[in-house]
């Protein structure tokens, strides 16, 4: 295996996983708030339809990753209003969302199919491109990759200091006891709902502006269910989210690795590594149960109103 | 003492549906007093509570706060103030640490995290509760939570702390520090708002009291001029018994014996039983005292056969009883009454006749395998009437009881079974008064009729009250086992602490 090839998979695991790593981290947010919202599908299909629409017509790609998080954030307020306002069961109302967004997408996006725009340009950072190996995959990115670690590190530093992170995890945590001390519950659910509704978006954006510039109908092909799964994986720490981004992009590109190996597999069978990854995951942080605890938001998932 | 009005409320009326809260309440506490609001369950305390927190608004009614007029939309307005609470149920996130719950609720009051916890040091320490502000509270003991919960309010300059119930989870020493804290808090000028039901506690500690039943003050009186009785005749009125005789039994033959009883805990939440080793006898009530949490639950899952474990360690009548389900056991003459009612005690859903059935279908209430409907009626009524259980009718649910009420229907439905033994955790709490001698006297009638009780419970009032012998449990080990009248308080206080590895091996020798 050569040196071009490796940089090349590097390059393209961090490309692949950064759509990952956005709505990982919105959903991250979402569940540290108490809210479970499995319409992640349906809010990047938004993202990415409404996005590749606005850079069709405006010839500005990032005109369309603004819209691309709007629309992420109009349907993360479909899911607040009926999941936090109305109480609904929140599983339910996730699932209902992203059929409505799969289905949504399909309907705006019909004409657009086979229609093609200039993709997110690369920003390559001068000369440090040309260092070996990890040159190209580290600096000559385009701009959302470079946001994503940004938002990476705010993310970190929101929940690793800031008394505003405090607020998402007290009310994940027992919203009860924040309303009893004063904390606006509903409010901050309703910003971390909104948070991942606008991370769905730019990743679904992604997808349909830099990854593979143009739109195709249920092009987002269940990244919204890994992400779900990542953020299980990552036992809703922070950190651990970048590294399964990462792995799960590597694991979805995995043969093109293979091939390097002249190895010929199945990539349908490939395609199922990162889930058999996370079942793995899932049967170890089951044995450890009080680790888990102490990350896992207690309220998570569960309905919630003021009583009084 | 400064004669100053610290706190006035004025005409407070609250209605919910059905019922009204508080009717015209009025409460004025004095600069630097410890004042105590008295009540039964029910009486209309929590309300006024969580009006004066912010919590809750009432219908009608003015607050004068410091001379001045206020309205509370909010606990932040209240703590803006100066009013701070220590709940009964702890308002802390288990998973996070001291330091972040105090910043949560100190706001932007909190400063930065550093200093934040050497305040919190320092306020722990001098005020005699020491805190390490870096521990998880899950990792912490019921006692050290209250501090948190105290801390909490005094890093705010408060003018008034509330305390609701605070002994409840208290050993009698660790009660002794609170009110030791709560005098150096008076002295210092910070006014003290008692919430309790234990008498003997507000004539050691308040200058003064406010008593409300049935949502209506009924008396104002110095505490300390009063008697516990007269006390309690204003609290319930005059037309219930609050007296009972204590006569005390030796009992028969070892009915019940658990000998050796160790478990594993399944997670950190959890408290293994270690060596437990104790006896009840037939015609004998036993107590074990205990702060929650200190494996009163493991202990009774142990022996209502819902946790299984693995040895033979459980003697019921002669025979081990440890590989039997919770069902055999039942049909054996073994009855429970749990501690978690709604949940464990009944199904919340389910009417009062189902209800019965869950546990008493074996007495005839099931005709080839059918459920022979008449009968269940028939036997959930005798319990309503014979226990004196308030509810419109059989058909309503369980959920829709209050707790004392569900409670005597509870016991009722066990007793009924006319079990051998019977099994009760903490069977008055939440109760009145009225409703706890109505309890007491059945378990009393039990024991006439030879059976063998053990009651769980953190209200050691009730257990000196009731029980021929009484023990201790303290971190899944139990204390030996004395005749009540022969156990000081003081004693018992040792033990719930789990100071008894002396005494142990001075019963065993």
């Amino acid at each position: 295996m050569d040196l071009d090839l490796l940089t090349n998979i590097l390059y393209l695991t961090i490309r692949t996983g950064t759509p990952l790593l956005l709505v990982a981290l919105g959903e991250l947010v979402c569940e540290k708030s108490g809210v479970l919202n499995l319409g992640q599908e349906g809010m990047m299909l938004m993202g990415a339809v409404v996005g590749f629409i606005a850079a069709f017509y405006s010839g500005n790609v990032y005109l369309g990753f603004a819209m691309a998080a709007c629309a992420g954030i109009a349907m993360s307020l479909v899911f607040g209003f009926v999941a936090v306002t109305l109480n609904a069961n929140q599983v339910a109302t996730g699932l209902a969302l992203t059929i409505f967004g799969t289905g949504l997408s399909a309907f705006i996006g019909a004409s657009f199919e086979g229609k093609t725009i200039t993709a997110l340009p690369t920003l390559a950072v001068g000369f440090v491109e040309t260092i070996p190996l990890i040159g190209r995959p580290l600096f000559a990115q385009d701009a959302m990759v470079y946001f994503s670690w940004i938002l990476f590190i705010a993310i970190y530093l929101f929940f690793k200091q800031g008394r505003g992170g405090l607020k998402v995890r007290a009310a994940g945590e027992n919203p009860t006891v924040g309303s009893n001390l004063g904390l606006p519950v509903l409010k901050i659910r309703y910003l971390s709902i909104m948070f991942g509704g606008a991370m769905a978006g730019l990743a679904g954006g992604y997808l349909s502006l830099a990854y593979t510039p143009l739109w195709t109908e249920n092009m987002t092909a269940g990244r919204g269910w890994i992400a779900l799964a990542l953020v299980v994986f990552a036992s809703w720490r922070v950190g651990r989210i970048m590294l399964g981004a990462y792995l799960f992009g590597f694991a979805s590109i995995m043969h093109l690795v293979l091939q390097g190996f002249g190895l010929s597999i199945s990539s349908n069978l490939l395609a199922t590594l990162p889930y058999v990854a996370t079942i793995v995951v899932l049967v170890f942080l089951s044995k450890n149960i009080e680790r888990l605890k102490q990350f896992e938001p207690m309220a998570l998932g569960k309905p919630w109103h003021k009583t009084h | 003492m400064d004669n100053t009005k610290r706190l006035e409320m004025i005409g407070i009326t609250k209605t919910y549906p059905g019922t009204v809260a508080n009717d015209q309440v009025a409460l004025s506490i004095r600069h630097s007093e410890i004042h105590a609001l008295l009540g039964e369950n029910g009486a209309g305390k929590s309300t006024l509570m969580k009006i004066l927190y912010g919590v809750t608004k009432p219908d009608t009614g003015t607050i004068i706060w410091n001379g001045k007029e206020i309205r509370l939309a909010n606990p932040a307005d209240a703590r803006a103030l100066g009013i701070g609470m220590v709940f009964q149920h702890f308002s802390l996130f288990e998973t996070l640490t001291v330091r972040e719950n105090i910043e949560l609720a100190l706001g932007n009051q909190a400063g930065n995290s550093a200093t934040l916890a050497t305040r919190i040091r320092e306020t722990s320490e001098k005020y005699g509760m020491p805190l390490d502000p870096d521990r998880r509270i899950a990792s912490l003991s019921t006692g050290e939570k209250q501090r948190v919960e105290i801390v909490r309010c005094l890093l705010l300059d408060i003018q008034l702390l509330i305390l609701d119930e605070p002994t409840s989870v208290l050993t009698p020493q660790e009660v002794e520090r609170l009110f030791e804290t709560l005098r150096l808090l008076s002295k210092e000028g910070c006014s003290i708002l008692f919430i309790s039901h234990k008498l003997h506690e507000v004539t050691a500690l308040c200058e003064s009291a406010t008593i409300l039943r049935h949502g209506k003050v009924s008396g104002n009186c110095e505490p300390k001029q009063e008697t516990p009785a007269s006390i309690a005749r204003m609290m319930v009125g005059e037309d219930t018994p609050i007296t009972h005789n204590a006569k005390r039994a030796i009992g028969g033959a070892d009915f019940l014996q658990v000998r050796q009883l160790s478990t594993t805990a399944a997670d950190t939440f959890e408290i293994a039983l270690k060596n437990v080793n104790f006896s009840v006898k037939q015609g004998e009530i036993v107590g074990i005292a205990g702060v929650a949490g200190n494996g009163q639950e493991e202990l009774l899952k142990a022996l209502s056969g819902e946790q299984p474990y693995g040895s033979e360690s459980i003697w019921f009548a002669g025979t081990a009883v440890d590989a039997l389900s919770p069902m055999q056991r039942r049909r054996l003459g073994m009855a429970f009454v749990p501690e978690d009612r709604l949940g464990r005690g009944a199904v919340p859903e389910m009417s009062l006749a189902e209800n019965t059935l869950l546990t008493s279908f074996d007495s005839g209430l099931l005709k080839k395998g059918f459920i022979h409907f008449p009968s269940v009626t028939k036997l959930a009524k005798r319990i309503i009437q014979t226990y004196k259980v308030k509810t419109p009718n059989e058909l309503a649910a369980a959920s829709s009881l209050s707790g004392g009420n569900l409670q005597k229907f509870i016991i009722g439905r066990e007793v009924e079974q006319a079990p051998k033994l019977l099994i009760m955790a903490h069977p008055t709490w939440g109760v009145d008064i009225g409703a706890q001698v109505a309890i007491h006297n059945t378990i009393f009638a039990l024991r006439e009729q030879g059976c063998a009780v053990l009651v769980i419970s953190e209200d050691l009032d009730e257990l000196y009250n009731i029980c021929d012998r009484l023990g201790a449990i303290c971190d899944g080990q139990v204390s030996p086992f004395v005749a009540t009248d022969d156990l000081p308080l003081a004693q018992l206080g040792q033990w719930m602490a789990g100071d008894f590895a002396a005494d142990a091996q001075e019963v065993a020798a």
